[in-house]
């Protein structure tokens, strides 16, 4: 019999996730090809994690959210407001660039949802700024200065009665409920209701039906992307996603100054609303992971990188945190995969008290010498491949990168050869030099 | 006294630094003096930046103080501080890219080392670089973006600048996000700064300082 999950190590449970992605429920496979390419490459991906043993090559992730579409000549606009045009141009993509693994393009949201909402924490494109342009952070105080212990006291009333009311216009009723936990009994529950008989607060309401349709419809082309994209052989590379718990405070609560301000003013607080907000971090990228079918969890890194606060502040707000999630994460057999943009040469020696083989760390801008020396003996590394040179170098400039990085980074396994940024655009030649040139050079032997 | 001003704000000593400013003001003190002391505190402040004993917090919370202090000094003040510039600079977010941390960041940096900065803002086009240059005489330019669509506008920029038959008479650098030296090459900037502190260090040497 099946050991029951709570009995597991988390190394069996981190197996037991890996057997499913690479068994790939649900899906049929093209041909006997595609099949075996799809489990290559997940092969390849649980060998640079599990650093047991050297894979077959060095897989390659040219990791993009509007660089697919922006390849084909679709503006982040019609990326986010047809979905039809934009999957087509993510199936073009990995048919023509052969990647070892897609991108969810569920990372590029869909426009109606946002604009049923009125989300106000980022720009859209065509919405004040460019079609052109990709979603751009709008830095704001979502959560104010004294509102510290509600956040701690119940995250998710605040999220539900202050931070959504605050972020999405077409939500700003929502402050006008009573907290859930009023509702206890058959004395309460009456009143409980009354504040959704207000008209305001059913136009909410009707908001979030209306969002809901429209996510509903778009998740189903998605998915059936996704389904394509595996029959054919390339597997999604992410389960999950969360967030630094620093960064919930900093990016998505408080923005980034009045963060930086509260390290002086209130750093008691800060410290007790990002414990708090631990547990919840974990919790969704396990979920992820589950729903997925996919060990990985994507957890995008920004508040911690080189220069942003000192290695005190770093030590003391940003890292145990962060290292509870990936441990946590880990704890649940998922693998955390931290994505370092900017440059993190000051953190690795923080990087390196994790345990052997727990996560993985893509890097952007970073001594990956250094990299390789520190953290990547015991944890999977990756990325480093400049933007600016693929947008603007050549193909040899790309090879001449991606050998340097196979030479030093890729020694003897656990490297991925990644973009270091999450890439808007693209440039055939420069992205095709960088899949074909690893799957060439890269090559253990 | 006056160095007391200049050390609490450099230590960030919030409420000492307030204090000080009112019993100063009390007193009946020149508040240009009270502010030529939070200058000096925020030059140490800056010095400690380039020195990597402080970041990016510490420069936000610095600012901070002196707004506050800039508000407790401004109803006494009868004259504008004029205090002497080193160098004229322009300095933006390019086209199509609305962040302004890392510029904001720059622009303190700058100002704090003595030049004068016209802030265009974000988002802004080449044309408004081209026609602040001309107004202002700036011999130097800044081109601050985060994202990668920023290459292009940088270029465009420059191009727009020598178009404008201005580019021999500005140096430019370019910063911020994946702004690398190779970004740099593409649109045609004199310099690539990494941070403020490099960015302070360009425009000096420019001026020649």
């Amino acid at each position: 019999m099946e050991k029951k999950w709570a009995e597991m190590t988390p190394i069996e449970r981190r197996d037991a996730r890996f057997e499913t992605w690479m068994s790939a429920p649900g899906v049929q496979f093209r041909n006997a090809e595609a099949e075996a390419k799809y489990k290559a490459a997940t092969k390849r991906f649980r060998d640079i994690v599990e650093m047991k043993k050297v894979p077959d090559r060095v897989p390659v992730l040219p990791f993009g959210i509007f660089m697919q579409p922006h390849l084909y000549g679709i503006t982040p606009y019609e990326a986010m407001y047809d979905p039809d045009k934009m999957l087509g141009s993510q199936l073009r993509f990995i048919q023509e660039y052969q990647p070892d693994y897609y991108v969810t393009p569920a990372l590029v949201g869909y426009g109606k949802v946002f604009d049923i909402l009125d989300y106000k924490q980022y720009k859209l494109p065509g919405h004040g700024i460019s079609e052109k342009s990709v979603y751009q952070y709008m830095e704001g105080e979502y959560m104010l200065a004294d509102e510290y212990p509600a956040l701690i006291q119940d995250p998710t009333d605040f999220w539900l009665r202050t931070l959504m009311p605050r972020a999405y216009g077409a939500l700003d009723p929502l402050k006008m409920i009573a907290p859930f936990t009023d509702m206890w009994e058959v004395v309460t529950v009456t009143t409980q209701m009354i504040p959704f008989g207000i008209p305001p607060v059913q136009s909410a309401l009707k908001a979030l039906l209306d969002a809901g349709n429209e996510a509903m419809g778009w998740i189903q082309k998605v998915m059936g992307f996704e389904m394509q994209a595996r029959g054919l052989g390339y597997p999604g590379c992410f389960g999950g996603a969360t967030k630094a718990p620093f960064d919930l405070l900093g990016d998505t609560l408080r923005g980034t100054r009045a963060t930086m301000l509260d390290l002086y003013r209130q750093p008691k607080m800060v410290l007790k609303a990002v414990e708090r907000l631990t547990p919840l971090a974990i919790s969704q990228g396990v979920r992820g992971a589950t729903m997925q079918g996919c060990p990985v969890v994507f957890i995008p890194l920004h508040k911690g990188a080189d220069g942003f606060m000192s290695d005190k502040q770093f030590r003391e707000f940003y890292w145990p945190t962060l290292k509870a999630v990936i441990l946590g994460l880990a704890e649940e057999g998922c693998v955390p995969f931290l994505f370092c943009e900017g440059s993190y040469n000051t953190r690795l020696q923080h990087v390196a008290e994790l345990p052997d083989a727990s996560c993985m760390w893509v890097f952007d801008r970073t001594d990956m010498k250094k990299v390789k020396d520190t953290i990547g003996k015991k944890l999977c590394i990756g990325g480093n491949v400049p933007s600016g040179l693929l947008l603007t170098g050549t193909p040899q400039d790309i090879k001449a990168c991606c050998k340097e990085l196979i030479d030093v980074a890729g020694k003897g396994g656990g490297y991925l050869m990644c973009t270091g940024t999450a890439m808007d655009e693209g440039k055939a030649d420069t992205v095709h030099a960088m899949v074909d040139f690893t799957k060439e050079y890269g090559v253990y032997k | 006294m006056a160095s007391d001003l200049m050390s609490a704000l450099a230590d960030l000593k919030e409420e000492e630094a307030i204090k000080i400013v009112r019993g100063r003001l009390s007193a009946g003190d020149d508040p240009l003096k009270i502010l030529d002391d939070a200058r000096r505190g925020l030059e140490i402040v800056g010095e400690r930046f380039a020195a990597s004993e402080y970041f990016i917090p510490d420069l936000l919370y610095s600012g901070e103080i002196l707004k506050e202090i800039t508000a407790e000094v401004k109803p006494k003040l009868s004259t504008g501080p004029a205090a002497k510039k080193v160098g004229k600079v322009v300095f933006g977010t390019v086209a199509g890219d609305i962040h302004d941390i890392g510029k904001d960041i720059v622009v303190f940096m700058l100002d704090v080392n003595g030049f004068e900065v016209y802030d265009l803002g974000v988002d802004v086009p080449a044309q408004s670089f081209v026609e602040k240059i001309r107004e202002t005489g700036s011999g130097i330019v800044g081109l601050s973006g985060f994202l990668t669509l920023a290459f292009d506008s940088m270029r465009q920029t420059v191009q727009a600048i020598k178009d404008a038959g201005l580019r021999d008479k500005v140096k430019i650098m370019v910063g911020g996000g994946q702004i690398d030296e190779q970004v740099r090459g593409f649109a045609g900037a004199d310099a690539f700064g990494k941070d403020a502190m490099d960015a302070v260090k360009l425009a000096k040497s420019w001026i020649g300082g």
